[in-house]
């Protein structure tokens, strides 16, 4: 009798065993891309981070700034309605072991391009979408104005970024010494420079001219002249869907091609009665383009409506802060900001 | 019991069951539904780890410990063996294991002495010292460590600047970049300071091992041998002609320079493992004080001891007992609870394995060293302290 | 009060000056305590700030009026302000089938199949179901982030502790030997080495189609982790049985999983359960680990609400809330088990 159960008992748990590995098998039998998760989950998971005008959720929770109006561009893109997109931050340590991990569908989160990052980790990038260089922030009293000076300075750098990697090349280049202090957490990261427990932050200038804002005095801190490296910042997305990385690329050059042609959300609709077959095809009134790309023939066309073109986008979010285009100028205008052709 | 019976009537052949059959009747009952439930473990741990194996293939990640050999371009903010960016994750893996073991080396001898202070300071009749003592650990007890290491963390940071803070006795700066102390080095000699303790060390231990060996151990003899091997060693030092060197730290640039630095995040985490694993020795040590009953006290007193050598001769023996094997767990746990050196910024090994997963995306592996790491250091820490668990128990009976 | 008075005033004055050493002690003891306590004092209240908004507060005294303004995002961080009723909900559920379990009144069938009915309630709650629009898991945060997580992984390790406990102790080798490296393996590790297997090993290890968030899978981790805790506890008081019982019910003609379920597991768990509640306050101050991999428990949406720039920097206001929200369940709980230690010492086999 006891054999009996035995067997039975055995028979249930093989059988147990044999149902749950042939669902994990067939899981990874669909190891699909990511849009195939996009298009079920019915939202684009992204990955930001928390700088003033570049994201940070206002009071009322809901999300802006100019990576996050990416973020609703690809929406537009893949739900044509710029709602259907979770933004969530994360800290730059955590964000690219998440990305990999599929909790993020993209990083719009200032990540820098890099050649380790695309071939040793294993992530793609979509077009530049922000020109930037590592800059330093000093306190102004320790009479710094250049980052030559701060020979045996004690630097904060954010771990999980390029800022700790390229610090640590500028003082070996110089042959100077300095005392590294790496933080995680952004809120901690500032409050090190305030309350002195470093002498300088380090990070992409952007991120550190947003920063100075949140200083409770802005003032007794000056942005050092130097650029410490290239850091061109662009969308992050894990390997392994191409599809999904083509709709970022376009989705970025259809907002820049936009402002070349001059279309902004206030006159994208003028543009309809346009004779340039280009724009033509480009806003859907020739729909057999965007038809056999696979995507809607008014994608392009809703993405300027409802977010604008790369310039609108720009002067909305940073244009406040007191950015100036520079490098991220049209190459028209003498900047770095150059699409494709869209035929 | 009844399968085995089923199975030794199965069995023929001698009374005795050889090999086959004692790992046979080491494995027991329900022979193949337990070969089936390993069966089904390992087919999911196989299917786990082709799945992260098929996931990493996608995204283009070698598999491999290869990474450890490559350079990491990053700077470890204090570390006790020479670490630059450029060189080897290894090597950082390593300093990170060094902080780890440093911190957490201090914090057990720290917490041992603070937590017997505490727990005896707890006995104490006096009631005012008594209920400071019970609040103490109520409230270290039950607010989360991490929570603890936050405030550490800030008062550190609450302290002046460096080109603020006033020097105590001229030397001490008590900085928001760390503590600042003299530092005693020696010049000129064969050897630093660091290989001259360990020589004489292992010079005390070589001549207490001859002792015990040759059976003449005592107290006397023990406090003779260090006192010789100490000797020996100073007065190699002097002839050789080494000057001890202080250093006193002095405010340079922007920075105090020279001395010994314990930064924010290092005293920060010691601070918060201490004052946590204190208050936890010390209910150990009034738990094990409080076990050896009144009884013994009077007895001993009856005997003509004085307080002292009744905890010497009697206490202490019978309550080391119990203390020894809960202080060692108390100990695995502080290892253990270093890694949230993480979140204040200390670099440890988790934070390094955590900077090397991020800038390698080997996060396996480094998971795997990281557990590895720690799984060695519980159990080479709990076979010592099991040794001296035995000792301990040892002199409790034979006496 | 003519009695009790004399007598108070005799035990205050041979505690506090009995003796000349203890006088000395009582001293310093005062002399340590005016040093601490009148500035903290004075920062706590005096120097404090009560309204106002940021501007107000000064560096000298605590900025009470930062309290006022930000506790709903420290006990509930970022969850939708229209459903606040939710979560609340939540902590109430929590706290009313806690209560129900330290009663040993309540000990019995009933109450084990509530636990699972209450967690998947919560479960419900804070997932948005039946009235509102889903909340995904990484806009929950604050207080009942840190119960539900607390009271979900400890019910759901529980059972898997029996087990292993009871393999663990069995004659099966190759269970035996499987549970004691799982239980060394996990005891052996930091809890922090647990969550980031979590956070970047699970989501490669499993199926797309299984793809979880990082909130569930943090609770599988911890769940299986925890086990192993539990597990030892409950095998010391599976040890503390005597074999006599075990073998008195064979006797009886009664089956493996008959004997453990009647006679040897509910004698075990009254042993155990004052080693469990004390497992449990560790666990509960455990889940602030929960920061590391970024999920906005108590502690860490503490912190968050200190990062926002409207009210930079005031982190020791933040957490001394935390603190005390933390200090106020934990002592509690260990008062609790101390009672209960007593009463089960003292009442015998019967509850």
């Amino acid at each position: 009798m006891i054999v009996h159960k035995t067997f039975r008992r055995a028979i249930q748990s093989a059988a147990a065993a044999a149902f749950l590995a042939t669902t994990m098998l067939s899981g990874l039998a669909h190891a699909g891309p990511t849009l195939d998760k996009i298009n079920q989950r019915g939202a684009i998971k992204v990955g930001v981070g928390t700088t003033p005008g570049f994201f940070a959720p206002s009071s009322d929770g809901k999300w802006q700034g100019f990576f996050v109006d990416f973020g609703r561009a690809l929406s537009i893109a893949v739900f044509n309605t710029p709602d259907k997109v979770e933004f969530t931050s994360s800290s730059p340590q955590q964000r690219l072991p998440a990305l990999q991990s599929g909790e993020f569908d993209i990083l719009l989160s200032g990540v820098t391009v890099t050649a380790t990052r695309a071939f040793k980790l294993g992530f793609h990038f979509g077009p530049t979408v922000f020109y930037d260089g590592q800059g330093i922030l000093v306190r102004k009293d320790l009479g710094v104005t250049k980052a030559a000076d701060l020979d045996g300075a004690t630097i904060g750098a954010q771990s999980g970024t390029t800022g700790e990697l390229n610090v640590a090349d500028f003082f070996r280049k110089t042959g100077k010494t300095f005392t590294p202090v790496t933080i995680e957490d952004t809120g901690q990261f500032i409050d090190a420079l305030e309350s002195g427990r470093v002498d300088a932050i380090t990070q992409d200038s952007s991120d550190l001219v947003g920063k100075r804002t949140q200083l409770k005095k802005p003032d007794d801190y000056v942005l050092l002249p130097e650029r410490l490296s290239k850091e061109p910042l662009a969308p992050a997305i894990a390997g392994g869907d191409d599809r999904w990385l083509e709709l970022v690329n376009w989705t970025v050059n259809a907002t820049i091609q936009a402002e070349e042609w001059g279309i902004t959300s206030a006159n994208v609709d003028e543009f309809l009665e346009s004779e340039d077959p280009a724009i033509q095809r480009f806003l859907g009134v020739d729909p057999s383009f965007a038809k056999d790309l696979g995507l809607d023939p008014k994608w392009a066309y809703n993405i300027i409506k409802t977010v604008g073109n790369y310039g609108e986008i720009y002067d909305r979010n940073l244009k406040p802060l007191g950015w100036d285009r520079g490098y991220n100028s049209l190459w028209t205008d003498g900047g770095l900001l150059y699409s494709p052709p869209f035929r | 019991m009844s399968d085995r019976r089923v199975f030794r009537a199965v069995v023929p052949g001698p009374p005795r069951p050889g090999t086959f059959g004692k790992i046979r009747a080491w494995w027991g009952g329900w022979p193949l539904g337990q070969l089936a439930f390993l069966a089904v473990l390992a087919l999911f741990g196989w299917l786990f780890v082709s799945n992260v194996l098929e996931t990493m293939a996608r995204i283009g990640i070698l598999p491999g410990f290869g990474f450890l050999s490559s350079s990491a371009n990053f700077e470890i903010g204090e570390s006790a063996i020479a670490f630059r960016a450029g060189d080897t994750y290894l090597r950082a893996i390593a300093a990170g294991l060094v902080n780890t073991l440093k911190v957490s080396l201090l914090g057990c001898v720290l917490a041992t002495i603070l937590g017997v202070v505490i727990g005896v300071a707890g006995l104490s009749r006096n009631l005012l010292l008594a209920g400071l003592v019970r609040w103490f650990i109520e409230i270290t007890r039950n607010t989360p460590l991490l929570l603890q290491l936050f405030f550490w963390m800030a008062l550190a940071k609450a302290l002046p600047a460096p080109r603020q803070a006033p020097a105590l006795f001229e030397t001490v700066f008590l900085t928001n970049r760390g503590v600042y102390i003299p530092s005693l080095s020696l010049e000129g000699g064969p050897f630093g300071l660091l290989a001259a303790i360990a020589l004489a060390a292992a010079l005390g231990s070589a001549l207490l091992l001859l002792l015990r060996l040759a059976g003449r151990l005592t107290r006397r003899s023990g406090t003779a041998a260090i006192t010789l091997s100490l000797t020996a060693i100073l007065l190699l030092l002097v002839l050789s002609g080494t000057r001890p060197i202080v250093q006193a730290p002095a405010l340079a640039g922007f920075n105090i320079r020279g001395g010994l630095n314990l930064s924010p995040e290092f005293a920060a985490l010691l601070t918060g493992l201490v004052v946590k694993f204190s208050a936890l020795i010390a209910e150990i040590v009034r738990a094990g004080i409080q076990s050896v009953g009144t009884g013994q006290w009077e007895a001993a007193r009856a005997l003509g001891l004085h307080d002292g050598q009744i905890i010497r001769l009697v206490v202490l023996p019978q309550a080391l007992r119990v203390i020894t094997p809960l202080t060692t767990s108390s100990y695995l746990d502080l290892t253990k609870d270093s890694s949230l050196a993480v979140a204040i910024g200390f670099p440890d090994l988790v934070s390094i394995i955590n900077t090397t997963a991020n800038t390698t995306g080997q996060s396996m592996e480094a998971l795997i060293i990281l557990i590895g790491t720690f799984l060695a250091i519980n159990l080479a820490l709990s076979a010592l302290m099991n040794l001296y668990n035995n000792r301990v128990a040892m002199r409790g009976s034979t006496r | 009060m003519t009695t009790a008075s004399p007598r108070l005033l005799t035990t205050l004055r041979t505690g506090l000056f009995g003796t000349r050493g203890n006088t000395l002690i009582t001293v310093t003891t005062l002399l340590l305590l005016s040093q601490i306590l009148p500035p903290l004092f004075r920062w706590v209240v005096l120097d404090a700030t009560f309204t106002g908004d940021a501007t107000a507060c000064t560096r000298d005294g605590a900025c009470w009026a930062f309290v006022t303004a930000k506790l709903r995002f420290i006990l509930f961080a970022f969850y939708p302000s229209e459903l606040l009723w939710r979560p609340t909900l939540v902590i109430l559920l929590l706290a009313a089938i806690l209560t129900a379990s330290a009663l040993p009144r309540f000990w019995g069938r009933p109450l084990l199949i509530a636990w699972p009915l209450t967690i998947l309630a919560c479960w419900l709650l804070m997932q948005g179901a039946f009235t509102a629009a889903p909340v995904p898991s990484n806009q929950w945060g604050g207080l009942p982030v840190t119960l539900f997580v607390w009271a979900v992984c400890f019910a759901a390790a529980t059972p898997i502790a029996v087990l292993l406990a009871l393999a663990r102790r069995s004659t099966l080798g190759g269970l035996r030997t499987f549970s004691v490296l799982y239980i060394e393996l996990m005891r052996g590790t930091p809890m922090v080495g647990i969550l980031y297997v979590a956070m970047l090993i699970l989501p490669m290890a499993l199926p797309d189609a299984l793809s979880l968030d990082k909130m569930l899978r943090a609770i599988i981790m911890i769940t299986l982790f925890w086990a192993a805790y539990i597990a030892e506890v409950i095998r010391a008081g599976l040890q503390a049985i005597p074999s006599g019982q075990r073998e008195a019910a064979t006797a009886l003609g009664l089956g493996y999983w008959r004997i453990q379920q009647l006679v040897i597991l509910p004698q075990a768990f009254r042993i155990v359960i004052p080693g469990m509640v004390n497992l449990a306050i560790g666990f509960l101050l455990a889940t602030s680990l929960l920061a590391v991999i970024g999920i906005f428990d108590l502690l860490n949406a503490a912190r968050a609400s200190a990062a926002d720039p409207q009210w930079l920097g005031f982190y020791n206001e933040a957490y001394l809330v935390v603190a005390v929200v933390y200090f106020v369940i934990c002592f509690s709980a260990s008062r609790y088990s101390r009672w209960l230690e007593k009463r089960l010492a003292s009442g015998g086999k019967r509850p």
